[in-house]
């Protein structure tokens, strides 16, 4: 049967369509477009029927629904046979999802299942006008290059980093249907047991959600510098972030870890104290509308990227700011 | 506790940004910076997640690493970290494979190997970027798969994983064997001893070619990939960056602040 469609596998965060969810609609339906072909969604979990009808209501033309309380936690085996199950009734041409803790983890294992391949955080997609296949673009070697790639299997997979499309407001279709898939998964698929969640909590602004990052790299030598950041992010509302390294030497929590395979944002303004500016650091915040750097180091390759840029050491040089932007702001 | 690691050779990916060069004319070809190829991190790690379990249960750990050219100071660097063998799938035909030949290619090795309770391999190579090989080996063996670990225990028969999230982690469990891949949140790999860096010189690797592990050659490498590179290239960064000064470098922080108030960032 031939692969037609462009299929998105919808992620929900307490009962609302996560942003990467977002995303994907919205990648989706212009690529459905495209090639003149209907947008449909899977949505797996337990409980997940009355989102489902909101994506439905929404831009899709399709919602394939599994709702079965084995799906409560997330598990690779069952979940790549929900993929599996839904992806034989409909012969999608692509399929996309986040590449999320789940999305990262499912979209190989799933492709594979289906004796087709995948590509991960991808940050570009587009369809090849002469063949329709599907092209995606994904930063190789930390970011070093960028690659074009499509898959010569069908369903094209692809993971789709976050925050790479653009939200649009997606327009309501209004027609989308709702189709009720019944697995009837095994109890025995279920391989893995999740114990507990721990939610590492971090005060005040969410990173994810911040319009200010202040965000601290090897240089800063210690737990003791990232305090100076705190108060700063306070000042400005914004949020501390981290290179790897100050996290992997335990001066803040690992959540805070920006890039690649750390968090990535888009703040308005990110000023990266005592960051070096790798192309693996970069990956996390280059979609800051602004970018700031301050570093002893005039060759330091996050110069290249940022708008304003101090040299010096920031035990000198944050003091001076500080006390300009409380001036500045009247305190 | 029979545990496999898998490790990949790749260039130095904390080279910096600079030296990293593609070849333009060669249309898909990555040209080698002048850096030394190193293990790729996340793999060091895994490494290191299998020898925590060998310190903490006993066991044997079997390495492999597929590719060309394969360094050995390079690819024996697990040995003389505390591994017991190192296998090596090394010729030109398991070559520039994408993750589905590669994945195939290592999941062969690991059934003429016989009987394993875990396999680790790194979260995602630093050259590929990938985070695949696992999952195709897993789905060819039909095992369980836990990625992005940040510990990794073994307890009553079963392995416990914390598994990394967004907001902190989870804790899973999941009966053997397993598949699991490592991320840097489990800690620094441990340094070579002395008495590692000796046996590992001493100790040969055993290659490994496709006839041996039963493999055609038009399954492995790039002729069994799925995927295909359309095109390469390097991002080109125009830098606009406008430099700051000051009479001392507090001044130069004043000055930043009014900069970016005139601009409206404040
Ligand atoms: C596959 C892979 C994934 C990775 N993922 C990530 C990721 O998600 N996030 C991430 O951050 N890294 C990641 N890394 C690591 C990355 O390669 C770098 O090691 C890391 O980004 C470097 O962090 P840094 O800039 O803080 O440290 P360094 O590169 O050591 O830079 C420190 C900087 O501080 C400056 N400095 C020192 N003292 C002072 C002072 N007193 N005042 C002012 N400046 C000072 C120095 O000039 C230097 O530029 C990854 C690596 C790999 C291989
Ligand atoms: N050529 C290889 N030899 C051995 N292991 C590999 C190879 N390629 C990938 N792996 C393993 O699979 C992981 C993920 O690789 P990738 O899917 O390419 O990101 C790596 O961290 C390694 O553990």
């Amino acid at each position: 049967m031939e692969n037609k469609g462009v299929m998105i596998f919808a992620e929900v965060t307490d009962g609302k369509l996560s942003p990467i969810t977002r995303e994907l609609l919205g990648a989706g339906r212009k690529l459905a477009n495209d090639l003149g072909e209907e947008l449909s969604a899977i949505i797996a979990g337990s409980g997940v029927v009355s989102t489902a009808a909101k994506i439905a209501a929404g831009v899709t033309d399709k919602v394939y629904v599994v709702d079965d309380p084995l799906l409560k936690d997330y598990c690779t085996e069952a979940y790549a046979a929900v993929v599996e199950k839904v992806c034989q009734i409909a012969h999608p041409r692509i399929l996309l999802m986040g590449h999320t803790t789940i999305g990262s983890d499912l979209a190989p294992r799933a492709a594979f299942r289906m004796g087709t391949a995948a590509k991960t955080d991808c940050i570009a997609l587009d369809i090849d006008d002469m063949n329709k296949q599907l092209l995606v673009t994904k930063p190789i070697f930390g970011g070093n290059a960028l690659a074009v790639f499509t898959m010569e299997t069908f369903p094209q997979v692809a993971t789709i980093r976050v925050k790479s499309m653009t939200t649009q407001a997606v327009e309501s279709t209004g027609k989308g249907e709702i189709i009720e898939v019944a697995l009837g998964l095994d109890p025995a698929a279920v391989k893995t047991t999740v114990l507990q969640k721990v939610v590492a909590e971090n005060e005040g602004v969410k990173l994810e959600d911040a319009s200010v990052i202040i965000t601290g790299g090897r240089g800063m030598g210690g737990p003791e510098g990232f305090k100076q950041l705190e108060e700063l992010a306070k000042l400005l509302k914004g949020a501390v972030g981290a290179s790897r390294p100050a996290c992997d030497n335990g001066w803040v929590k690992d959540i805070m870890q920006i890039g690649l395979t750390g968090k990535i944002v888009s703040p308005d303004v990110y000023i990266a104290v005592a960051v070096s500016g790798t192309t693996q650091h970069l990956a996390g915040c280059s979609g800051a509308r602004n970018i700031i750097a301050i570093n002893k180091d005039p060759d330091a390759n996050i110069f290249t990227e940022a708008r304003f840029g101090v040299v010096g050491d920031w035990k000198k040089v944050l003091p001076g700011f500080e006390a300009e932007v409380k001036k500045l702001m009247g305190k | 506790m029979k545990m496999i690691v898998c490790v990949k050779q790749v260039l130095d990916p904390e080279a910096p940004p600079t030296k990293f060069k593609i070849d333009p004319n060669a249309y898909n070809v990555l040209m080698p910076s002048d850096a030394a190829p190193v293990l790729s991190p996340f793999d060091e790690q895994a490494v290191e997640a299998a020898l925590r379990i060998k310190d903490a249960n006993g066991g044997t750990i079997s390495v492999i690493s597929l590719g060309a050219n394969l360094q050995r100071d390079v690819v024996k660097k697990p040995l003389s970290m505390g591994a017991d063998e190192l296998i090596l799938l090394e010729d030109p035909a398991y070559v520039d494979g994408d993750s589905w030949s590669t994945g195939y290619a290592l999941a062969a090795a690991i059934k003429k190997l016989g009987q394993f309770d875990l396999i680790f391999c790194g979260r995602q190579a630093a050259d590929s970027d990938s985070g695949q090989v696992g999952a195709a080996i897993a789905e060819i063996l039909g095992l369980t798969q836990v990625t992005v670990a940040r510990k990794v225990e073994v307890m009553d028969g079963k392995v416990r994983v914390e598994r990394v999230t967004a907001d902190g982690y989870e804790t899973i469990e999941a009966a053997l064997p397993a598949l699991i891949t490592v991320s840097n949140e489990l800690g620094e790999p441990r340094y070579a001893t002395i008495k590692g860096i000796i046996e590992a010189k001493r100790k040969e690797p055993i290659v490994w070619k496709p006839g041996d592990i039963g493999l055609d050659t038009f399954k492995i490498g790039a002729a069994g990939s799925r995927t295909r590179m359309v095109k390469v290239y390097q991002p080109v960064h125009v830098s606009k960056c406008e430099m700051v000064a000051g009479a001392n470098e507090e001044d130069a922080g004043k000055n930043l602040a009014k900069k970016m108030a005139e601009a409206r960032l404040l």
